[in-house]
């Protein structure tokens, strides 16, 4: 059981929320998960920690409600209990100095490379971050964002805010610049990433990108999370989330998505009808 | 009937008691548990044809030792609380091993009745008595907590909640020492509870050994990943003296056969997972979803192929195939398991083997490619290699299929903690005897030492290593 601390909607379909976790505070690094559940009859489902204080003991999530189980977690809030939480899971961000170092986040995306900004900044890195939304309210954590980057680039689909157009352009502005990168960080829909590995791989740029398949574990046990990197298959949960963009593929990987998405109606449609997800 | 007044020729005229089933037809559209239990009038006549050999072949048969024709007398004379704790000596899960233990290869292999009758099939039930005497005394609530040593302030971590896991924790907290579980999922029991199905194994079953366990005083973490949430360095760092490493071979194969990654292929322990630890058998009452396949491919031989076949039956399959690349006669599944799957409408298609996966448009599986096998030279493992028929490949129409054919060991452990030493397999090297570790204070016993083995050799390894660990304890000699 953890304890939530704070809950607040950042956007229309987007929340925050601390919660208390002191052992995973203390550990958690860049680029790692957790997996909760909001119930006991709940699904397990995998978050990636956005931000934390271990002498504080709590962590931070950031989530984007899209069915089931990320709408009963918005339904809670301080002094509620979160039923299961288990982490930090996956490979942390391999750090280092790299130069200078392109982070993209898409939509919800935007989240997790937070830490990952914060971590590159720190090892010394020149960190530029563009940041993705379909249109200016989509567009999170942009003060952070900036607090943590040499250079913030905003990009929306439909022009309502900074350049627009999609973060591959911007992208290929920054190289047009005559920018040189070093490593490019994505995270977002896989439909981004996998351009975004397209076009860094026209200009030979390394690119690290976040995958979030299906998962159940968490832990390697079950195979659920597997994709396709090269010519292995890779189980997301413990050899990644990253891996190398350029070697992804992302087809196979958004088809595995897609896998559950009737069933996932039903859960929706029978939670908005208030027909379950008692919270213990 | 009076016992003492059986001779030894009217003991053999005995038939086994058969242990009432649900009818196949019925079962398979329920998860209740399929053979139902003796009652008391079958427990004693099948007790009876127990012939109390001095020498007792069925006790050398059992990894723990359990004192057979004991227990078997107590039920003989109706002292069912003498025969379970006779019982409990050396067996913490007497209703699990009932239920689950491949007796006819230990205890009932050696017994002298099954050799009268040339027929190990006809040798005294033994798992079925077991599973007798341990259900009476579930009927009658909580087990009796066992006597507590005065505590010695010594705290021992145990990584894993599986059968060898829950040993070494009652085993160890019996002397007094403080012990804490840590387990990964949100639940404890490990394949007990994940893996192996409700129809062969009620999950209420783990629930109570687990609750006698927080009864003595063991304290259960759950959602707790050793190696991530904190490693075994770290624990020692918190104060606790000695670990017992018990994390399972929770790590699937595949068969590296083209279309594996298409929607509908499982491995068998995502499959169970999803329907045993998140019930998705009551899906939409529970969160997680499952494929509802009308035509399922299972694919191995084992008593994991066997569970993953009759779940996808119990799921509303219509046909459920079991593809297996050796004849039956090399199936590793127990005969019991094999029979219970064909009488349900599992389809056997024996030597015959996978080499693709066909899928549609949006990524599902539809057809498995397979070709036939012929028996030829046997192999390392003694039993006939099946090598392919060329030019004999077939498809069949499927929309889930699953594949059964192992699992290795779990990683996280030894790779966050490197002078843990492995083989070349991943399996943790320990001590036969003591389950000793490479790293000090660190033991291992189950299948993380074993490789993917069984409830009761896992039981008798947490055993000697909760020997090994309280002696360690007592004197602080390595
Ligand atoms: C490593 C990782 C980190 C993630 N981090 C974040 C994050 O920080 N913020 C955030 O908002 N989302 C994150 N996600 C995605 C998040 O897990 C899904 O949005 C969530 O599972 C949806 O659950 P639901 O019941 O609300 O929706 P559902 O209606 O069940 O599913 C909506 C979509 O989410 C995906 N999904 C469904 N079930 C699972 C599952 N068990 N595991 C993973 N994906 C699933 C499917 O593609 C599905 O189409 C992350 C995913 C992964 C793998
Ligand atoms: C489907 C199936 C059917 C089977 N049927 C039979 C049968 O009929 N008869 C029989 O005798 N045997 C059977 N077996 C085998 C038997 O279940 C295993 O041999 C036995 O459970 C091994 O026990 P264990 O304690 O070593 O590990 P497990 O039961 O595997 O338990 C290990 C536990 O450790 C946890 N864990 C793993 N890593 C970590 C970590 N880093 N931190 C914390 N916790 C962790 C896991 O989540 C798990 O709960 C079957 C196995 C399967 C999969
Ligand atoms: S989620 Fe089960 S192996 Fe990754």
């Amino acid at each position: 059981m953890n304890k939530i601390l704070e809950k607040e909607f950042i956007t229309p379909f987007v929340f925050r929320m601390k919660v208390e976790a002191p052992e995973i505070a203390r550990k958690r690094k860049a680029g790692q998960f957790i997996i909760l559940r909001t119930c006991d009859a709940g699904e397990r489902i995998p978050l990636t920690i956005a931000d934390g204080n271990a002498d504080e003991g709590w962590i931070e999530l950031v989530v984007q409600v899209v069915g089931k189980t990320t709408k009963q977690l918005s339904a809670l809030g301080p002094g509620q209990e979160i039923c299961d939480l288990a982490g930090p899971l996956g490979k942390p961000t391999h750090i280092e100095f790299f130069g200078t170092v392109v982070i993209v986040g898409g939509g919800i995306g935007i989240a997790p490379s937070h830490p990952i900004a914060q971590a590159m900044k720190r090892a010394g890195n020149r960190v530029i971050s563009i940041l993705g939304g379909r249109t200016k309210d989509l567009v999170i954590m942009e003060e952070k964002m900036r607090a943590t980057s040499d250079r913030v680039v905003v990009t929306t689909d439909d022009g309502s805010y900074g350049i627009k157009g999609l973060v591959t352009d911007a992208i290929q502005k920054l190289v047009d610049e005559g920018e040189k990168i070093n490593l490019v960080v994505a995270i977002g829909p896989p439909i981004m990433m996998k351009f975004v590995s397209l076009l860094t791989k026209k200009f030979d740029i390394p690119t690290l990108v976040s995958l979030n398949t299906i998962m159940v574990d968490g832990t390697g046990m079950c195979g659920a999370c597997r994709v396709t990197v090269g010519d292995q298959t890779k189980f997301v949960c413990v050899d990644g989330p990253e891996f190398d963009g350029h070697k992804v593929d992302f087809d196979e990987m958004m088809k595995r998505l897609r896998a559950y998405e009737s069933d996932e109606k039903t859960s929706r449609e029978r939670y908005e009808q208030g027909c379950c997800g008692k919270h213990r | 009937m009076e016992a003492k007044n059986l001779t030894t020729k009217e003991r053999l005229q005995i038939p086994p008691v058969a242990m009432p089933e649900q009818d196949p037809r019925e079962r398979v559209r329920n998860v209740s548990e399929v053979p139902i239990g003796y009652d008391a009038a079958m427990a004693l006549t099948e007790s009876q044809r127990c012939l109390q050999c001095k020498n007792a072949p069925c006790v050398k048969g059992c990894p723990v030792e359990i004192d057979i024709p004991a227990f078997i007398k107590a039920i003989v004379e109706g002292k069912y609380r003498d025969s379970i704790n006779k019982i409990k000596e050396t067996n913490i899960l007497p209703a699990v091993c009932g239920r689950v233990c491949p007796q006819e290869e230990q205890c009932q292999k050696g017994c002298v009745v099954g050799k009268a009758h040339k027929d190990v099939d006809k040798a005294v039930q033994i798992g079925k008595l077991e599973r007798f005497a341990a259900d009476w005394e579930m009927e009658r609530g909580e087990a009796e907590v066992p006597v507590i040593k005065a505590s010695t302030g010594k705290r021992v971590a145990v990584v894993g909640s599986g059968p060898a896991g829950l040993t070494v924790a009652a085993d160890v907290r019996r002397e007094g020492h403080e012990v804490t579980v840590f387990e990964a999922l949100h639940r404890p029991g490990g394949v007990l509870i994940y893996g192996i199905p409700e129809f062969r194994l009620p999950k209420r079953i783990v629930m109570r050994e687990v609750r006698n366990l927080e009864r003595m005083g063991v304290t259960v973490r759950t959602n707790y990943v050793v190696g991530k949430t904190a490693t075994i360095d770290e624990l020692f760092d918190e104060g606790f003296d000695a670990v017992f490493v018990a994390t399972g071979a929770g790590l699937p194969l595949f068969m590296r056969i083209p279309g594996e990654n298409l929607n509908g292929v499982y491995s068998a322990n995502e499959y169970l997972t999803r329907a045993n630890l998140m019930a998705a058998y009551s899906f939409p009452e529970s969160d997680t979803p499952i494929a509802r396949a009308r035509n399922v491919a299972v694919f191995g031989g084992g008593n994991v192929a066997m569970d993953a076949a009759r779940t996808a039956l119990r799921l509303g399959a219509e046909n459920v195939y079991l593809i297996y690349r050796r004849s039956k006669a090399e199936m590793p599944a127990r005969v019991e398991e094999v029979h219970h799957a064909e009488q349900e409408g599992v389809q056997m298609m024996l030597l015959q083997n996978p080499i693709r996966l066909i899928g549609d448009d949006d990524g599902w599986v539809r057809e498995v490619e397979c070709i036939k096998m012929e028996l030829g030279e046997p192999d390392a493992s003694g039993r006939r290699r099946p090598v392919p028929i060329e030019g004999s490949e077939f498809r069949v129409a499927i929309d889930a299929c699953i594949v059964a054919i192992g699992n290795a060991s779990n990683p996280l452990v030894p790779a966050t903690t490197p002078d843990i030493a492995v083989n070349k397999w991943g399996n943790i090297v320990a001590d036969e005897e003591t389950l000793k570790t490479s790293k000090k204070g660190v033991y291992a016993g189950g299948d993380i030492v074993l490789g993917a083995a069984t409830v009761i050799l896992a039981m008798g390894q947490g055993r000697k290593a909760a020997h090994a660990i309280n002696e360690f304890l007592a004197s602080g000699a390595w």
